[in-house]
């Protein structure tokens, strides 16, 4: 079975430790997130797990057929349309032009972009549009391994919801896995069949949640009370410090 | 090829789009008709003298021969300075360390007075093409260089990383994700390092050569003749408005089109 490994990962950045003994396991078909407070080394491992970045120490051993990228920041080609910059990670697995200009038309639709934004370049598209286009061309060539950093965080909660609906439906059509990094405990409780807690300094899980509820039965009662129950929990209090806040 | 197609398809709108200035070249003739009016035919010719002077002179096989050794210089110091201006600025660019060399050299070469070039370049070369070529390729060279320079200098870490992502073969990462940014700082560096060779090669012959635009300028300023050295002028804005306005903005437009 396709899966993704991580084992006794380290990293450092020079002499500053960002990572230390990272360990889990993400299976065919499931989602996990990893939480954790800004400038914890997320990023960092999610590069790690993706080979954006090499792995120095430990190992990570992914066995998935193929993945994909969706970034916080859309990172769309700006010289591109949308149609085209939907089609670029067809066309890199070497796909012929017209089949892959008509699968991100399609995919695009799918996204609630509509006929008339196909040919805007990225400058004409609100932020929203950008990382509905970001996520059709992540998704367009069909990973079995998705990684999403944070691509939710800059969008207002009405579109982040529709986003994640869209998502939650494509990964079960497809069966796609997710690795998802967020600091937003709400999010990651809606989408996650695991979520890790990252600590900062050096980055190191502390603990794990499970959730066994199918994503599609989680409704809004469901998130908020999960929210509530986890925001008390004495390592997500400490990790993201929420002990030390006070208003005098 | 399509792409030409589509700079073709939107030229008659980008024509039409040149009333105003059309309208506004006519004020300045006008302004320039009062000037005559109050100074008189020596110190400023009348437009209609000038353009009836221009008109005779394009009926002239000398002045065309003029035309093009003016031409001739032009074209190979500015194609000099556009290949080892793009060349050495896309190298530069992709050397932290060589770029940071090339800089104070950079302001050297700009901050250097082309009419100084000139006078070097006339000890060195003599009076000839390979002087009014050198000092072309010296003034312009620079401004390619560091639009070259800046272009590799700006591309984007993110875009790098998003192609290495979809982990797209080279010649895409070349095309899709280096060239577009590149050429965006390096097209402008090339109108104006055409503008600049130009201007240069008028220059350079009027002082250091005995034919081409430059020289006849000279022995028109030398006999008095206004109305031939205005003619002359009025060829040399013409030329350089037509290459700009005609053949370039039109590109520009088509290749700029995504930025905002």
């Amino acid at each position: 079975m396709e899966k993704l490994e991580v084992k006794n990962l380290n990293h450092h950045f020079g002499f500053t430790e960002i990572l230390r003994d990272i360990n889990f396991t993400l299976n065919k078909g499931k989602i996990l997130s990893i939480v954790g407070p800004s400038g914890g080394g997320k990023t960092t491992l999610l590069h790690l797990c993706s080979g954006l970045l090499d792995v120095e120490e430990g190992s990570v051993t992914n066995t998935f057929e193929s993945s994909s990228f969706a970034f916080q920041e859309g990172r769309l080609l700006p010289w591109k349309n949308v149609v085209d910059n939907i089609a670029l990670g067809l066309l890199a697995k070497g796909e012929k032009k017209s089949v892959a200009i008509q699968k991100a038309k399609e995919i695009a639709l799918k996204f609630g972009l509509e006929e008339e934004d196909f040919e805007k370049f990225p400058k004409d598209l609100s932020g929203g549009m950008k990382q509905r286009v970001s996520f059709a061309r992540a998704l367009v060539v069909k990973p079995s391994l998705l990684f999403l950093d944070e691509p939710f965080s800059a969008l207002d909660i009405g579109l982040k919801k529709e986003l994640q609906m869209h998502l939650i439906e494509i990964s079960r059509e497809e069966n796609i896995s997710i690795l998802f990094i967020t600091h937003d405990m709400m999010e990651a409780i809606r989408l996650s069949d695991e979520i890790l807690l990252l600590k900062a300094d050096p980055g190191h899980i502390v603990k794990k949640f499970s959730y066994d509820l199918a994503q599609e039965k989680r409704d809004d009662r469901f998130v908020y009370e999960e929210s509530a129950k986890i925001l008390q929990d004495k390592d997500i209090i400490e990790t993201f410090e929420l002990n030390t806040l006070e208003i005098k | 090829m399509k792409f030409f197609l589509k700079i073709l398809k939107d030229f008659p709108s980008y024509l039409w789009s040149g009333w105003g200035a059309i309208a506004s070249i006519l004020l300045f003739i006008a302004l320039w008709d009062v000037g005559n009016q109050t100074y008189g035919n020596l110190v400023l010719p009348s437009p209609l003298e000038t353009f009836q002077t221009l008109y005779a002179m394009l009926h002239d096989e000398n002045v065309w021969n003029e035309i093009n050794i003016t031409l001739y210089r032009a074209s190979v110091g500015f194609g000099l300075s556009l290949v080892f201006g793009s060349v050495l600025g896309l190298i530069a660019g992709f050397f932290a360390t060589a770029s940071m060399m090339s800089r104070p050299v950079v302001t050297i070469l700009v901050g250097m007075p082309p009419i100084a070039w000139i006078v070097l370049a006339m000890i060195w070369f003599g009076m000839g093409d390979e002087t009014v070529i050198f000092t072309i390729l010296v003034a312009s060279f620079p401004i390619i260089f560091v639009g070259a320079l800046q272009g590799t200098r700006t591309l984007d870490g993110d875009l790098k990383e998003m192609a290495d992502s979809f982990h797209l073969p080279w010649h895409m990462k070349f095309m899709d994700v280096y060239f577009p940014h590149i050429f965006s700082y390096i097209f402008p560096a090339w109108v104006s390092g055409l503008g600049m060779a130009w201007k240069i090669v008028i220059m350079a012959e009027l002082l250091a050569t005995s034919d081409g635009l430059g020289a006849s300028l000279a022995v028109a300023r030398s006999q008095l003749d206004t109305p031939t050295a205005l003619a002359l002028v009025v060829i040399m804005i013409g030329s350089l408005m037509f290459i700009e306005y005609i053949i370039l903005e039109p590109i520009k437009r088509e290749v700029e089109l995504w930025r905002s």
